[in-house]
């Protein structure tokens, strides 16, 4: 499979901190990596590197040949990069509609697409014309993850997608990420969730203080508990 | 999708809750009423109603800019009393040019040398926007002390600009003809010119508004307010957007400096730093961010101004500090914060 995203040797300082600390990755094209790691272990801060929002100090951040690093935020999200941030980035004060429209850059929304996602995410057009705010957590996170799918991405960056939802909202959303992959779309996803994790991953990636320390394929790790408790150690039993 | 999920329905918030979200949009009619209490005399709380209004709805057109600004940028842009003097007197030098129009008994002729005094001041203002935020504002970018300090320095030269291009004097600036006087209508004293500042800020909110709320640009400004850094994971530049309600926001307070010139019908170089305090109260009373909490505070001023200088002259004096004590303690973040939390 063709690489998409590569990383090489990336560093990121916030303030005085030294974040990451030479990381490596690589995104082949069309398939789901998880990237996996305990707390601070670096994961989101990879992601918003490759988002530009921190600024890598050092090392290669490249997306199908073209240099990410010299390049700001919005640029990277034109060469077709969608993100779903964390706290998820919804606009409280804009309607679900609003929400969506901003997403789709060129001002429309693809009408079959806007079904398709309704059929994923049926919250999202009940609650259409509503301020987002008004919106539970589980749907704040559909409708983030439904800005990125409006329109075709070439990748998309999902940060925790189960963080704080209850266990059948996490069943839908996986049930949801399994469409999504269906299109072929490739997209690299931070999660603790190792259910999760096992069941939509092709890749994965461990991080452990600002380092890749293991990248593989997902059934090699979900088959071998051994290999699970010495990269991710207790908390995965936690999350399960 | 499960049940739960798109079965999960907001329910609707308690009766409380709905009262509380709404309160700020009662508060001006609650003054009103309690003016009309407090005042016990109806023509005479008519007239200072509606001086009161014409004062909130001109000190709304300066400050709408600077919420905005703040609200989308984090910029504390003290600069802003500049473009409201500058405003003023290229208004007036329009203005004063044009003696045979606004002299003349025509309504046609002496609104038309107000709308070119108005323009005059608005490209000049905005011009002079995109120059004091390439030049001034973009170095201090996320550094609100430097801000203060680096705008407030580009008020004085500003100041100090007026006086050498108009002189150290203050300029009388009478307003014309058809606009001189007032109604009398039941009692209620109409002043004419403040019948037009009123028309006009109505106008300015709603065009706003309407703005904000229907078009894509505003819909960016909105979401800009709210996570300017999600806007930008949009694939929007928000600096871009940032320059364009900077520009505007700088040629509204020109707009609000012609008619505050006229409302006084006196201009001084430091006329705006003097404003300036009023639109801060404003936008802080407001919610910084709010277009529509800057309009309901700037009309809470306007008729807090007009019915203590009536009521107890002496308080009127500190009265919108008043005020602003007051909601502060009932809304810490204003009356109508934008979005970010």
């Amino acid at each position: 499979m063709a690489e998409l995203l590569r990383l090489e040797g990336v560093h990121t300082h916030i303030g005085q901190y030294h974040i990451l600390q030479g990381v490596d990755l690589v995104v082949p094209e069309g398939e789901l990596t998880m990237l996996l790691g305990r707390n601070g272990a670096g994961k989101t801060t990879t992601l918003r590197t490759i988002m530009g929002m921190w600024r890598a100090s050092a090392g290669e951040l490249g997306l199908a040949g073209t240099d990410l690093r010299p390049l700001a935020t919005p640029d990277i999200a034109r060469l077709g990069v969608g993100y779903v941030p964390e706290n998820m980035g919804v606009f409280a004060a804009l309607t679900v509609r609003e929400n969506m429209l901003l997403a789709a850059r060129d001002g429309a929304m693809d009408e079959s697409r806007l079904e398709w996602i309704f059929s994923l995410f049926p919250a999202l057009k009940k609650f259409w014309g509503l301020p987002a705010g008004n919106l539970s957590g589980g749907q704040k996170q559909m409708l983030s993850i439904a800005r990125a799918m409006i329109e075709p991405r070439r990748l998309i960056l999902i940060d925790e997608p189960s963080k704080g939802l209850a266990p059948a909202i996490v069943d839908a959303l996986i049930e949801a990420m399994r469409e999504l992959k269906r299109t072929a779309t490739t997209i690299l996803m931070v999660e603790q969730n190792f259910r999760m994790a096992q069941a939509l991953g092709d890749g994965v990636a461990v991080m452990d203080d600002g380092r890749v320390v293991h990248a593989g394929r997902m059934a090699e790790l979900a088959a071998d508990p051994a290999l699970q408790a010495r990269l991710l150690g207790l908390s995965l039993g936690a999350h399960q | 999708m499960t049940d739960q999920t798109s079965d999960a329905s907001i329910p609707s918030p308690p009766l409380a809750d709905r009262l509380k979200a709404q309160a700020p949009y009662w508060t001006v009619p609650g003054l009103a009423v309690l003016g009309l209490v407090l005042i016990a005399d109806a023509s005479t709380w008519g007239t200072l109603t509606l001086a009161g209004l014409a004062m909130g709805m001109l000190i709304f057109i300066m400050a709408s800019g600077l919420t905005l600004v703040f609200g989308l940028m984090d910029v504390l842009n003290f600069g802003h009393g500049a473009f409201i003097s500058i405003g003023a007197f290229v208004g007036a030098t329009v203005l004063l040019a044009l003696t045979g129009w606004t002299g003349a008994d025509s309504l046609a002729l002496n609104l038309g040398a107000v709308l070119l005094a108005i323009v005059a001041a608005m490209l000049a203002t905005g011009g002079l926007g995109w120059f004091f935020e390439r030049v001034i504002i973009k170095p201090v970018y996320g550094a609100h002390l430097k801000q203060i300090l680096v705008t407030m320095g580009g008020l004085i030269v500003a100041e100090e600009l007026i006086h050498l291009f108009w002189g150290p004097n203050q300029i009388p600036l009478p307003r014309p003809e058809m606009l001189k006087g007032s109604w009398v209508a039941g009692g209620v004293i109409v002043e004419k010119y403040r019948v037009l500042a009123v028309v006009l800020g109505a106008a300015i909110f709603i065009g706003l508004r309407w703005s904000l709320v229907h078009t894509r640009l505003g819909l960016l400004i909105r979401a800009g307010v709210e996570n300017g850094e999600m806007v930008e994971a949009l694939g929007y530049r928000v600096r871009r957007l940032f320059v364009l309600v900077f520009v505007a926001g700088s040629a509204l307070a020109g707009l609000g400096g012609v008619m505050w010139g006229l409302y006084d019908e006196i201009i001084t170089a430091q006329m705006g730093l003097n404003i300036l305090v009023l639109v801060f109260i404003v936008v802080i009373i407001g919610g910084l961010g709010s277009v529509e909490g800057c309009f309901i505070g700037a009309l809470l001023v306007g008729l807090m101004a007009n019915y203590t200088g009536f009521l107890a002259p002496k308080v009127a004096l500190g009265s919108n500090i008043l005020l602003m004590v007051v909601i502060l303690m009932w809304r810490p973040r204003g009356l109508l914060p934008a979005g970010k939390g």
